[in-house]
């Protein structure tokens, strides 16, 4: 089965500070890839320039075998070039949870969750509203639809974002650190939330300090290392049996997670 | 110092019509330099805003002109060069006009751009991350979030410019003030004429200045 | 097409120096005047006893929401009356001016004043110190900081209203252009150096407090406005 996601080459600088060295990645329909790494390892400017909201200084991205950009010129002169119109329509395809929530403070639940259908995918209102009551009776917020935000806990608000990408109907999704910023009792539901996506099939790629969480969902582990792919395989292979010592050092910081024992689970 | 004088506001009751007059060209004045001045200040601010250079630069010029030239000179400027190359007839009210409404624009300008700032760039980038274009976002995201904080500075701008609007007098447009002076000059009243206008005046802007208060606490503490 | 002749600018260039004399004598002068006063009403604003604090709320409130032409007109047409004896332009622009920064001043320095928290009143009372004496060494040396870049301001504003003067032909620079453009035809070119000689007047002041404000807030020093 071919990729959905392809990315070639992909490289990032911020002025003369190269953050991403050439990343390359094949992502197939429905896997789950769980992004490791030190912090200032570039993990979020990855995901970041996988749905242009940081421009990568060079490379493609293939998504569903379609070069996204516009090719320019002939023969040895092409160049990319990347309209607005292009990624809008990219991004309507790959949609990204951030840490910190950033939903729409003006809007309640329900618009939050429609806002993007109807202004972007031009869905009719009736339509839009019954697909975001749809994607929020899957992360049980269905009694909050009319509250505002600022009236909703952090792991509330966070699923209500993941309601608000996902009503889009992408085919990618972007995590990065959602939980970081919840409280650890909050943590749960919305590491529950993305375990059941998973179990639906959609493909996603995920930044987490939780090693635990990584261990049971991912079905690959990349460990990024200034700005290059150092590692990667099973959650077997980059958890238990690292061959880099980079790696190792990195998990050993992390012992505090404590992985669950690979021969009793 | 003996106070002899014989205070004499019959004179300005029984005139009245010339200061309602006087009232309303000054109303007329304020409504049209704040429609226009507030809107025009909107693009402007935007375009201060924008990341293009092709409308920063003639917005930056803009503003900065108009917000360090003192706004009677720019009046005298409007009434007695402009028209010089001026393609259309320019007349005392048009000048007085234009004048007070590109000091309201620069000023407001900044309040614009000061409320779009204001907001998160997480927010912008919740926006694109659903795809949305950039004025999308300005309209959906952007602009209600914004309005709260821009709302009570604009009504200082506004009072602002009804004040600017005294202006007027100096090149005989027939507002409030030059209404007194033209009382006083005929029945020999200026202390009347003038004291009764500073008190209209006040009492038009008082509350307005008061309403200004109440909106910063109401809407300042809503966040 | 208009054919511009700015050598009635050179020509007359001893009349614009003695206008931007004019601007700058009032100017000065209603500061001087102002300042101090906006510091006199701002402590008569904060007094303990309403029989001050309450008129001169008003007093200031009256100045602040009244446009300061009126008041020039009111001081030149008006005073002149009341007092029994002839003012000059000069003296009518200069009390105008400095009465109505006064009392913007006077606002500032409230603000200032009531932006230093409490228990500094109350440690330094307990010191036994009076409340003057409390102000002088304890309060206002921390407020003023605060209220630099908000005086500036108003201090570039007072200058922007200077050319009103020209309403009641005081000879200031605004005045002398006029004069001048009208004698030589030339408004196009004497009017649009002088907008410009304003604007170099306080376009650099204007940065110059933007940038100070910007330190301020950089460094964490709270201001007041
Ligand atoms: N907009 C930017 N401008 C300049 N430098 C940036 C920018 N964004 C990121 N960087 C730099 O790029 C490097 C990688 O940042 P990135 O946020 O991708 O790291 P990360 O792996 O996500 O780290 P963390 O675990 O702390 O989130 C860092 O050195 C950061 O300072
Ligand atoms: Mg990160």
């Amino acid at each position: 089965m071919s990729a959905i996601l392809s990315i070639k080459e992909m490289k990032k600088s911020f002025g003369s500070l190269d953050v991403l060295k050439g990343i390359d990645l094949e992502v197939k329909e429905s896997e789950t890839i769980v992004i490791l790494g030190a912090s200032g390892s570039g993990k979020s400017t990855m995901l970041r320039c996988i749905n242009f909201l940081e421009m990568p200084t060079s490379g493609e991205i293939h998504l569903n075998d379609e070069l996204v950009g516009t090719v320019r010129g002939k023969g040895e002169n092409t160049n990319i070039t990347y309209r607005e119109s292009d990624l809008c329509s990219l991004r309507t395809k790959v949609g990204m949870v951030f840490q910190q929530f950033n939903l729409f403070p003006h809007m309640t639940v329900l618009e939050n969750v429609m806002e993007g259908q109807v202004t972007v995918l031009k869905r009719k209102k009736i339509d839009a509203s019954n697909r975001a009551k749809e994607q929020l009776g899957k992360v049980n917020l269905l009694d909050k639809i009319d509250q505002y935000p600022s009236h909703l806990s952090g792991g509330q608000q966070q699923r209500v974002a993941i309601a608000r990408a996902l009503a889009m109907d992408p085919k990618v999704m972007l995590f990065d650190e959602v939980t970081s910023a919840l409280d650890p009792e909050l943590v749960g539901e919305v590491l529950q939330t993305i375990r059941s996506l998973r179990d639906e099939g959609m493909t996603m790629l995920l930044v987490t300090h939780e090693l635990g969480f990584a261990y049971h969902v991912a079905d690959r582990i990349l460990f990024l290392h200034e700005g290059q792919i150092l590692e990667q395989g099973t959650p077997q292979d980059i958890l238990f049996h690292s061959k880099q010592a980079r790696t190792k050092e990195f998990l050993k910081g992390h012992a505090a997670f404590s992985l669950p024992n690979p021969e009793t689970d | 110092m003996e106070f002899s004088y014989n205070w004499d506001f019959n004179s300005i009751l029984f005139n009245w019509d010339v200061l309602a007059h006087g009232l309303l060209v000054t109303m007329q004045i304020s409504a049209i330099t704040l429609t226009a001045g507030l809107g025009f200040g909107f693009f402007l601010g935007l375009g201060r805003y924008s990341r293009l250079q092709i409308f920063r630069f003639p917005s930056n010029v803009f503003v900065e002109l108009f917000r360090n030239v003192p706004a009677l000179v720019v009046i005298i400027w409007f009434f007695f060069a402009f028209p010089i190359i001026s393609p259309f007839e320019v007349d005392a009210f048009t000048a007085a006009c234009l004048a007070i409404s590109v000091n309201t624009a620069a000023f407001s300008a900044d309040i614009y751009r000061a409320g779009i700032q204001s907001i998160s760039p997480h927010q912008w980038e919740a926006g694109r991350a659903l795809g949305m274009p950039y004025l999308t976002i300005l309209r959906r995201i952007v602009f209600p979030q914004a309005i709260k904080r821009v709302i009570p500075p604009l009504t200082s701008r506004g009072i602002e410019a009804v004040k600017l609007s005294t202006l007027a007098s100096v090149i005989a447009v027939n507002e409030l003030l030059y209404s007194a002076k033209q009382l006083s000059a005929i029945h020999f009243n200026p202390i009347e004429a003038y004291t009764a206008v500073a008190l209209i005046f006040f009492m038009i802007i008082y509350p307005l200045t008061r309403f200004s208060y109440f909106l910063e606490r109401r809407l300042g503490h809503s966040d | 097409m208009y054919e511009w002749d700015f050598s009635v600018i050179p020509m007359n260039a001893d009349l614009l120096i003695m206008g931007l004399y004019g601007t700058i004598k009032v100017f000065v002068s209603a500061f001087v005047i102002g300042f101090p006063s906006g510091l006199i009403l701002a402590l008569m604003r904060l007094s303990r006893f309403k029989i001050i604090s309450i008129p001169i709320g008003l007093f200031i409130d009256f100045l602040r929401s009244t446009p300061a032409l009126i008041l020039l007109f009111w001081f030149f047409f008006a005073f002149p009356i009341i007092i029994g004896l002839m003012i000059q332009a000069f003296l009518a622009a200069t009390l105008t001016l400095a009465i109505v920064a006064a009392a913007f001043y006077a606002e500032i320095f409230r603000a200032g004043i009531n932006s230093i928290e409490r228990g500094q009143w109350e440690s330094a009372s307990a010191l036994g110190m009076t409340r003057l004496e409390l102000l002088r060494r304890v309060i206002l040396p921390q407020a003023i900081k605060r209220m630099i870049p908000a005086f500036l301001e108003r201090t570039i504003e007072l200058l922007k209203t200077t050319p009103l003067m020209a309403a009641v032909a005081y000879s200031d620079l605004l005045f002398q252009a006029m004069d001048i453009a009208q004698k030589t035809f030339r408004p196009l070119e004497v009017l649009t150096v002088v907008a410009g000689i304003y604007f170099m007047m306080i376009y650099p002041t204007s940065l110059g407090v933007r940038k100070l404000e910007r330190k301020l807030a950089k460094s964490g020093e709270s201001t007041v406005h």
